[in-house]
């Protein structure tokens, strides 16, 4: 046990002493705090801060490539930026938000416990993440790692060696948070529910945080020893992704992909699961098909671990596999589309409100369903031979991306706000917000379908002049969406100081972590709360009486 | 990892006691570390594969040593219990000898592979197999030095008077079952490196 623990020891016991609502101090927030609320919104601040710097160097980009040739940015710096923008959105933004986040805030409050079952563990897998930031930051001095986020040898092998070997590291500190994390909810989720908990009464937030936590840890273990083994040829002489001494680069892109392929379900899945929160909370009507979207996270999780290849069909892959790839990248629409009809069979007829959590929820059903088509399209081996790293991959990921998983986090942001700090956020900032995020995404990346389907190759800095006005357009898209931020940031900033104070429960809602004061008590409850109903039942009396009506009528 | 779980306990058992997840927390952190050592498989496998020849020529893989070596690692597999039986009848002075002997077969298994290293007369830089060989016999080297550690701390803890019982040895259990799961990462790869590669 460390002095801080101690420290942090006797501070809860003088603070159950004196009060029991009382909170942690603000400058609590800054130091290694095992409490799972303190550590949720930890990782939503640092992870913010990394979405603007990450958002800065898509900027960047953009304006680079508002014009042809290479004028703005010199082409390793924007190989640079290009690069770091993608590491740093998916390692450092959405990950740690969307699980890291929400998941830490949510699933101790969601079954009934009074924190995560390791909570020192908890606060070492957060402080890993500031750690992998500052080392991507450093990698800059060194030229900055040039060779994608997907980091393909041979190009890794040669490009920027230092800032690559950085890299690395930093994904591998990432890595081991996540896998860390992961553990700690699949315990939590598995052995600390309140015992008047039903399992079909679990919220379906943490369904989809047990499917990601699953995925996680069978995945990023490949991960973590196909990066070691990269930076083992870079710095040590080995040969194992180099084809002269009788290593293979493709089996490189296999042990990429059976990663992060997955990942891409671990940005999405813990977003259905906030979508299934907020939906019906705004809509106040049950889920439709609770059974069936919380299977479907699993299916998801178990058909996602065999879908890797499909990155993989202008490798040199043989037939068989094509086949199979895209047999299994189809099926993965189905669970997905389950969920989808799940959600729009919630909202007809419902009561909707339409709060700015509601208005992001609806526009990311919206958007994730052009990702999700597109994501078929390129799911299909005769097709993506001819799109294969064009501009029509980079509109289809961020669709699912940034019209999924940001809009996802966006609406849990609006949603749990009121919980996190106790305050409500400015409603009419949160439609400015919405409007210019909606209008921004797709202006930037609907025409991107159209110049990949032309031909115009992803990850370059110059490109043919035919493809200029297009692409101005697509700059525009990116200006606003940058621009969309400054009213989100301010209305985060202001309420969290100002904002009108929310009370326990402002929208009604029925899962548990609505039944403590906002902010939560340190230890969540003074006692723990007794489960009687499912999660879902909104508008119960109303449906009774309906029913009643249908009968008399 | 011990020190940790105190921790842990004292921060949520203000009110109610929850059961001891620790050890479905190894277990659950053990799965993933696995398919750790099951990319390194696959990466061998996929090597030998594509490979026109296998092992290069010029490249023995000694069997000796390695295999007495497995011997001991398996044999320790039950030394190890036996600590965990004597602690589980509140004998301390079981679990310290047999933790010890444990510990000091690791400590052989080392030191024999270590000998292995420098009798083999090719590095890891020599050609591909050699890159494969000692990625995977040093990453369950590392795995093997961090049980050991695990061990020495269960025996260093038990010096104290009741730090150990029979209701209360929860990180004895942990150690042993670390110990066990680099004991079976091991006959795969014994199997994989050395029996497939000889026959």
């Amino acid at each position: 046990m460390t002095q801080a623990d101690e420290k942090q020891q006797i501070a809860i016991d003088a603070t159950m002493q004196s009060s029991e609502h009382q909170a942690w101090k603000w400058y609590q927030y800054f130091t290694f705090n095992t409490d799972h609320k303190v550590i949720g919104i930890q990782y939503l601040v640092t992870a913010f801060f990394f979405y603007l710097i990450g958002g800065l160097m898509a900027v960047a980009v953009r304006m680079e490539l508002a014009t042809p040739d290479p004028d703005l940015l010199d082409p390793s710096l924007y190989n640079a930026f290009m690069t770091n923008h993608g590491t740093i959105m998916i390692f450092l933004w959405i990950v740690p938000s969307a699980i890291g986040g929400f998941g830490n805030f949510l699933i101790p409050l969601m079954v009934g416990a009074r924190d995560m079952a390791f909570p020192k563990l908890n606060a070492i897998a957060f402080w890993l993440n500031p750690l992998a930031g500052g080392l991507l930051l450093l990698s800059f001095l060194f030229g900055g790692s040039q060779s994608g986020w997907t980091a393909y040898p041979p190009l890794s092998q040669v490009t920027a060696p230092i800032a690559q070997s950085i890299w690395i590291l930093m994904i591998a500190l990432v890595g081991t948070s996540s896998i860390l994390g992961s553990l700690n909810f699949v315990v939590t989720i598995l052995w600390m529910k309140v015992p008047s908990m039903r399992w079909d009464q679990l919220p379906l937030f943490c369904w989809a945080i047990l499917a990601t936590s699953v995925l996680a840890l069978l995945s990023t273990p490949v991960l973590t020893i196909g990066l070691v083994l990269l930076l083992f040829d870079i710095n040590f002489g080995t040969s194992f992704y180099k084809p002269d001494a009788g290593g293979n680069v493709v089996l490189y892109q296999h042990l990429f992909w059976f990663y992060s392929h997955p990942a891409v379900y671990l940005m999405i899945l813990p977003i259905f699961g906030i979508m299934s929160e907020v939906i019906p909370v705004h809509a106040r009507k049950p889920i439709f098909g609770y059974k069936a979207i919380a299977y479907s996270s699993l299916a998801i999780c178990l058909v996602g671990l065999f879908v890797w290849v499909h990155h993989m069909f202008t490798s040199g892959t043989p037939g068989w596999m094509r086949m199979f790839f895209t047999i299994s990248t189809l099926l993965v629409a189905v669970p997905t589309g389950v969920k989808i009809f799940g959600w729009v069979a919630t909202l007809w007829a419902g009561k909707i409100r339409y709060t700015s959590a509601m208005l992001f929820a609806i526009g990311l059903l919206s958007m994730f369903v052009m990702g999700g088509l597109g994501g078929v399209t390129l799911g299909t081996a005769p097709f993506d031979l001819h799109v294969h790293d064009t501009y029509y991959v980079v509109g289809h990921f961020h669709y699912v991306l940034f019209g999924g998983s940001v809009f996802g986090i966006y609406s849990g942001i609006y949603h749990w706000f009121p919980k996190m700090t106790g305050k409500l956020l400015n409603e009419p900032l949160g439609r400015v917000h919405f409007g210019l995020t909606f209008i921004g995404t797709h202006l930037t990346f609907l025409p991107m379908h159209y110049l990949g389907l032309q031909g115009m190759p992803r990850r370059v800095a110059m490109y043919d002049p035919q493809f200029q006005s297009v692409n101005q357009l697509c700059t525009i898209g990116a200006f606003i969406l940058g621009a969309s931020v400054i009213p989100f940031t301010i209305n985060i900033v202001w309420s969290w100081i100002k904002g009108v104070p929310a009370g326990d429960n402002p929208w009604n809602a029925l899962t548990l972590e609505w039944t403590t004061s906002s902010p939560p008590l340190i230890e969540n409850w003074e006692e723990l709360p007794v489960v009687t109903h499912s999660p879902y039942e909104y508008g119960r009396d109303r449906i009774k009486a309906d029913s009643v009506a249908t009968q008399a009528g | 990892m011990q020190g940790s779980i105190d921790v842990t306990q004292s921060a949520v058992s203000h009110h109610e006691a929850h059961p001891d997840l620790r050890t479905i927390g190894l277990l659950t952190f053990l799965i993933s570390e696995s398919l750790m050592f099951g990319a390194l498989f696959a990466t061998y496998l996929y090597l030998k594969g594509s490979a026109a020849q296998w092992l290069p020529e010029g490249t023995e893989v000694e069997l000796l040593v390695p295999s007495i070596n497995t011997i001991i690692l398996i044999s320790s597999s039950f030394v190890i219990h036996k600590g965990d039986t004597a602690i589980k009848k509140n004998d301390v002075k079981g679990l310290r000898l047999w933790y010890g002997v444990t510990a000091l077969m690791g400590a052989i298994f080392l030191g024999g592979q270590i000998y292995e290293y420098l009798s083999l007369g090719y590095g890891l830089t020599t050609n591909i197999f050699a890159n494969c060989f000692y990625m995977m016999t040093g990453f369950h080297g590392l795995h093997v030095l961090i049980g050991l550690l695990l061990i020495l701390g269960v025996i260093w803890r038990s010096r104290r008077e009741g730090h150990y019982s029979k209701s209360k040895h929860t990180g004895v259990e942990m150690a042993e079952i670390y110990w066990h799961f680099v004991d079976v990462i091991w006959i795969i790869l014994f199997t994989l490196v050395y029996i497939l590669t000889a026959f």
